[in-house]
């Protein structure tokens, strides 16, 4: 595989403050990758500037070697699925005839069913749709445009969770079927975790964790019951977050277990559970946080 | 992520279904295994994860590849799969019961009685 997106020391500043401080990393081509965080922490900026919307402050963003910002045959290789995306005074079926002319590899027969699946109305004003509907719009210009590089910035404001299966499955179907390179930016971590080929999380506008999700699959447990029993259990461990009640307690720690420790913790009557992703995220956000509170103080 | 749990690499459990199924002869030894797009629909995750479960399978003889036409399951996969189940079997299962069993105070002859008790319940053989 190579890498189909590059940025590196990006920094992106907006009247003194820094939306995006010194983020380097690299998307392989024919991947999905998350890109996590909490509302304000780069992630549009940064989609942005990697669709070629935006200029970087510093830093470099070449997407096959060319700048987004400049390139105009890229501009065709990709599609861009924005959270707040406006349309002009047109209806649905003109916005995806627009969407055709402008995409090379469009395909309308998968445009046309996935207009059946989210139930969308051609003949309506995209003005007048629902906030979940206009998203609905969105999703089906992201897949039918089959662009190389795909980008979706939270792409389901006002989605139902059924609306919301039927983009996985259909992302995925495509996916397998024509592979191409996804980012995807999103809160909902956990329904997209099995989707994700790595994962980027953004927080203050730095890049404090980017992992195979696999690799993240595991990487924390926390650990619960009597407070002497959980610190006995958990000595030597790096511990992430610990949350008391009265004599029991609820410790985070770093890590798997391994069928010995688990027979152990069940012999010393502790519950073992594994953290799913999006607690993984939660605390490398927070961590990050603390490190800036300290450098704050420091 | 149909049935999955959070804390095995995914690849693993994708892995270890499979074995299961052809464990139990739900897919049976010259059949065809699921494709990877097929597993990737059907457990939502990313194909490239259920073809590196499918890899493992490769990997540990249990499945073999056919070019163009996909995977099927080994001749002998079934009993090598017993095979290893059996000799983790007192690790897996016996171990953590017995440390139970010791806890809660029921010694070994009562610990007999209540296997055999529940093996007739259903249904196993007595020998």
């Amino acid at each position: 595989m190579t890498s189909v997106i590059s940025v590196d020391a990006l920094s992106r500043q907006y009247r003194g403050q820094l939306a995006l401080d010194n983020v380097t990393f690299t998307v392989e081509s024919d991947s999905i990758t998350g890109l996590l965080g909490r509302n304000g922490a780069g992630k549009t900026t940064l989609l942005r500037i990697v669709a070629g919307h935006e200029f970087a402050t510093a830093g470099k963003v070449s997407v096959d070697g060319a700048d987004p910002a400049t390139s105009q045959a890229l501009m065709r290789r990709m599609v861009f699925v924005r959270e707040d995306q406006s349309y002009p005074e047109i209806r649905v079926g003109q916005a995806l005839r627009v969407a055709s002319w402008f995409h090379p590899n469009w395909d309308s027969d998968l445009a046309a069913s996935l207009i059946d699946e989210f139930n969308l109305p051609v003949d309506r004003r995209v003005k007048k749709l629902s906030r979940g509907m206009r998203s609905a719009l969105g999703i089906v210009i992201g897949l039918a445009a089959r662009a190389d590089i795909t980008l979706f910035d939270e792409p389901y404001a006002g989605l139902d969770p059924v609306a919301r299966q039927i983009f996985y499955d259909r992302l995925l179907a495509e996916y397998a079927e024509y592979p191409r390179t996804i980012l995807l930016s999103t809160h909902l971590i956990d329904e997209v975790a099995g989707l994700l080929d790595r994962v980027l999380v953004l927080d203050q506008g730095q890049l404090v964790l980017d992992a195979e999700t696999d690799d993240l699959r595991g990487a924390a447990t926390s650990v619960s019951g009597p407070i002497a029993a959980v610190e006995e259990f958990c000595a030597g461990r790096t511990v992430w977050n610990r949350r008391p009640v009265a004599t029991h307690e609820t410790v985070v720690v770093a890590g798997a277990f391994g069928d010995h420790d688990r027979a152990r913790a069940a012999s010393m009557r502790l519950i073992l559970e594994p953290q799913t992703l999006q607690q993984v995220v939660v605390h490398a956000a927070r961590a990050n946080a603390t490190d800036t509170l300290e450098r704050t103080k420091a | 992520m149909a049935g999955l749990d959070e804390g095995t690499p995914l690849f693993i459990q994708i892995a270890e279904r499979l074995a299961d199924q052809i464990a139990d002869g739900t897919l049976a030894e010259g059949e065809r295994a699921p494709s990877t797009n097929e597993l990737s629909a059907y457990y939502r995750i990313n194909p490239a994860t259920a073809a590196k479960g499918l890899n493992v399978m490769i990997d540990d003889g249990l499945l073999e590849k056919r070019r163009g036409i996909g995977m099927f399951v080994s001749v002998g996969a079934r009993r090598q799969l017993l095979e290893n189940r059996r000799k983790q079997f007192a690790d897996r299962f016996v171990d953590p019961m017995v440390a139970e069993a010791t806890r809660l105070g029921i010694n070994t002859d009562e610990l007999v009685a209540l296997i055999r008790d529940s093996n007739s319940t259903q249904g196993g053989t007595n020998s």
